[in-house]
């Protein structure tokens, strides 16, 4: 291999770089929407709304990346994934579509605030659930035959992908109300606070259930996850699951504002590692592996050096914005 | 209820109906970011307040409109996918890398300076502040040049070879990226772009300007979209025109739709003015022509010969009528705003531009006049190279998912009901900010909302609006 480095390898972690930082990021944005119905009219939901506003577009582009990404660098896995799971995709382009167009129009139009309040929470809503649904689906396998998706267009529907559906929700809003702990104070804080012990227990109890269940999908599953000698190195993930999810229930119980916050953090990143060790070395299972599904050398060659010089960029930049609107949302005009 | 229809037509139809849609949105925000850029830029040179004014003014529009483009253009980014999963495996290794790049270079440049631009006037400096503008200006152009590059190799495939598995292969990138057809479209959309903005601005200031002479901020706006009309103007239609001679170079075929020649003309083939296409009958009914006049055109000599449809296997032939009547709308409405050009320059002559109520009764129905002209024009080279996704070389009917029609239908359904909505509510509050006069103190997006230097939350405000009745 030229560069002395496996491309589709390397573009298959840009990919799943990509979807972690959506999924974290876009992931509190979304909780924060599906929070909002269980906050009171007023200061409370507005102040939780502009903690977001700055930077919810750019978090959603990081999704734009993951498609724009999966386009380019799998286009093969890309048509494949998006034809098989039509249904739930499209129901979260739309939901995306109204809660995005809330974040102004509520503000515009105070008639109809509360019908836009609506479209705001039931967009993330949905837009979280059928993402947990796409990739429970994913897990369960898509079934190909030449180079194109050859099931029925209700095969996404199962037990186990409602189930990752309803622990995405689950885990967003625990992201969300983690969130608000960290950006806001007074009555929104301490109401926030409460949620977040309950939802951390919901996530974990979730997770838990997901994956338990994972291995007893497809037998490969269950090699990757047990087969010894690597069970050595997959037995890491549940471990620090353990480690991140004691820290995270100490952290609230002293009522810390960032550290819940960081942990719920990490329990996403630790959920997409073993979303990694479950489907590694394929792209779409059962059949497709990654280097199967990966566009030809020169493609991936071309975008190589706009990933490695822009994407530290964009991550400066991005980084700048946060730092810009950081603090407490509604009292940093003071300092 | 679908059943009846033709999955790949239902799929079609879904993407012209959300590309139309989306395309909308940025083909106003490319212009109005570059606006507000300007604004911004004369008023911490100049330093008088109106500008500042209206670029608040303005500002508030843009994000209504940004937010729209935003969540209809990851739509986009996933339909390619969806409804398109053939094309996205055949054509991906050469268009992706293009839309990636799109991504790196453009989206998260706007996204990244968005927050800062629309919030964050007092909490960065000026200079930081204008760079976050000129950021997301420059974000938008970028946007532009690597999608219509993608676009452009599907009209003018250069530079790909063709492998095993069917799929086209970058060859050589400089003459993907730089394909034939890729200079002149992108000089003709963004001049849309200008031009479409430019007919939303100058219909804002001569609607308050038809009701208050002397305000200072209508005055402004309308001078300056007039100006930019005036020299954009004449200088579209003639990259129009190269772009039309480009496409009779390698898509000819489109050209004989557009032209309406259903026969070759061995010596000067006649420009149609009007006339129904009927294709069926390989002829124009009703045509008005002026003979001759098309080879001046397109040939630059009255007797050259002009190939037609007669010449090409009908199963080559995109759908003639529309492509022969988008192409007239777009040119209608291209003469029509040259027209308002140089009337405003008369107006400016006689120094009755603030003062002349006619050109401002044209100015103001003129408004939405870019947007039918931009979009009769996709639908003039999208529709025109059918029957092909990349052309002459991948057909639409082979680049489709195979997915059965009812989901096709019943997702077009759900687009159609969720953008109306959505996007008709989007609509009416960008009029309603723009049946506002600019008035001196102009208040940024955010004054009525938390996130501010005040610190103040908006609620009591809210609260206010809704015991007095009144909108935002």
């Amino acid at each position: 291999m030229p560069f002395g480095i496996d491309l589709p390898m390397f573009f298959a972690f840009i990919i799943a770089f990509a979807i972690l930082a959506y999924v974290v990021m876009d992931g509190f944005d979304l909780g924060v929407g599906i929070l909002f119905p269980f906050l009171p009219v007023g200061r409370e939901r507005d102040s939780a709304m502009n903690s977001i506003a700055p930077v919810w577009d750019g978090n959603e582009t990081w999704l734009v990346m993951g498609g724009g990404g999966m386009l380019a660098a799998f286009p093969l896995a890309y048509g494949m994934i998006l034809s098989a799971l039509y249904a739930p995709i499209i129901a979260m382009l739309l939901a995306l579509v109204f809660r995005g167009v809330a974040f102004e129009f509520r503000w515009r139009d105070p008639r109809h605030r509360a019908l836009w309040d609506v479209a705001f929470s039931t967009g993330s809503i949905v837009a979280a659930f059928a993402q947990g649904v796409t990739l429970g689906a994913l897990l369960q396998g898509v079934a190909v035959q030449n180079r194109t998706y050859a099931g029925g267009w209700f095969d996404w529907l199962s037990p186990f992908s409602v189930l990752v559906g309803v622990s995405l929700v689950c885990g967003y809003a625990l992201l969300g109300a983690t969130w608000l702990v960290m950006k806001s104070e007074g009555s929104l804080q301490e109401r926030c606070h409460r949620f977040a012990f309950r939802l951390a227990v919901g996530t974990i109890v979730a997770m838990a259930a997901v994956s338990a269940a994972t291995p007893f999908l497809r037998e490969a599953y269950w090699a990757r996850w047990f087969a010894w000698p690597q069970v050595l190195f997959t037995a890491q993930v549940p471990l620090l699951v353990v480690i991140v999810t004691g820290i995270l229930f100490w952290s609230l119980k002293r009522a810390h504002h960032y550290t819940p916050f960081l942990m719920a953090l990490a329990l996403f990143g630790l959920g997409l590692a073993g979303l990694g060790v479950s489907l590694y070395p394929n792209i779409v299972p059962p059949s497709v592996t990654i280097w199967e599904a990966a566009a030809p050398h020169d493609s991936l060659k071309f975008m190589l050096p706009g990933v490695l010089v822009l994407v530290p960029i964009i991550l400066a930049y991005t980084g700048y914005s946060y730092w810009v609107f950081r603090g407490k949302t509604g009292h940093e005009g003071y300092h | 209820m679908f059943e009846s229809f033709d999955a790949v037509f239902l799929a079609r139809l879904q993407f012209a109906f959300t590309v139309s849609f989306h395309f909308i949105f940025p083909s106003f925000s490319i212009g109005l970011a570059s606006y507000l850029a300007v604004l911004e830029a004369l008023w911490l040179w100049t330093g008088r307040s109106v500008y500042l004014d209206l670029f608040k003014y303005w500002l508030k529009i843009f994000a209504l409109a940004f937010g729209m483009g935003v969540v209809s253009g990851i739509v986009m980014s996933y339909q390619f996918g969806t409804n398109w999963s053939v094309f996205s495996d055949k054509a991906g290794p050469v268009i992706g890398p293009l839309m990636a790049y799109e991504v790196l270079t453009a989206f998260f440049l706007e996204a990244g300076f968005l927050g800062v631009m629309l919030f964050g006037m007092n909490r960065v400096g000026k200079g930081l502040h204008f760079t976050a503008t000129l950021a997301v200006a420059v974000g938008t152009f970028f946007s532009a040049f690597w999608i219509l590059s993608a676009n452009s190799w599907m009209h003018t495939p250069t530079g790909h070879a063709i492998n095993a598995g069917g799929q086209f292969v970058p060859a050589d990138w400089w003459a993907i990226i730089f394909n034939p057809s890729f200079p002149y479209r992108l000089v003709h959309t963004v001049f849309g772009a200008y031009l479409t903005t430019a007919l939303v601005v100058g219909a804002v200031g001569a609607w308050h300007l038809l009701r208050e002479k002397g305000n200072e901020g209508a005055r402004v706006m309308f001078s300056m979209a007039m100006g930019m009309i005036a020299v954009v103007a004449p200088l579209q239609i003639f990259a129009g025109d190269q772009h039309g001679l480009n496409t009779l170079e390698h898509q000819p075929v489109k050209v004989m739709a557009m032209e309406g020649h259903f026969k070759s003309y061995p010596d000067g083939a006649p420009l149609v003015l009007f006339g129904w296409p009927d294709e069926a009958a390989g002829k124009n009914l009703f045509a008005v022509e002026i003979p001759k006049a098309s080879s001046l055109i397109l040939k630059h000599s009255w007797d050259a010969p002009l190939k037609g449809l007669d010449t090409v296997d009908r199963k080559e032939w995109p759908p003639v009528a529309v492509v022969f009547w988008s192409f007239r709308i777009m040119v209608g409405m291209g003469m029509l705003m040259l027209t308002l050009g140089l009337f405003s320059l008369l107006a400016r002559a006689r120094k009755r531009l603030y003062d002349w109520p006619l050109l401002h009764r044209f100015a103001l129905a003129m408004g939405p006049a870019g947007f039918v002209a931009v979009i009769a024009g996709w639908v003039t080279t999208e529709v025109g190279r059918q029957p092909y996704t990349v052309y002459g070389l991948l057909r639409t009917v082979d680049s489709a998912s195979a997915l059965d029609a009812p989901a096709v239908g019943a997702s077009l359904l759900a687009f159609v009901v969720v953008y109306f909505f959505a996007f008709g509510a989007g609509t009416y509050y960008i009029l309603k900010l723009m049946s506002h006069p600019p008035h001196r103190g102009e208040e940024g997006p955010r004054r009525d909302q938390p996130v501010r230097a005040a610190g103040i939350t908006p609620a009591p405000q809210v609260a206010e609006n809704i015991a007095t009745g009144k909108g935002a």
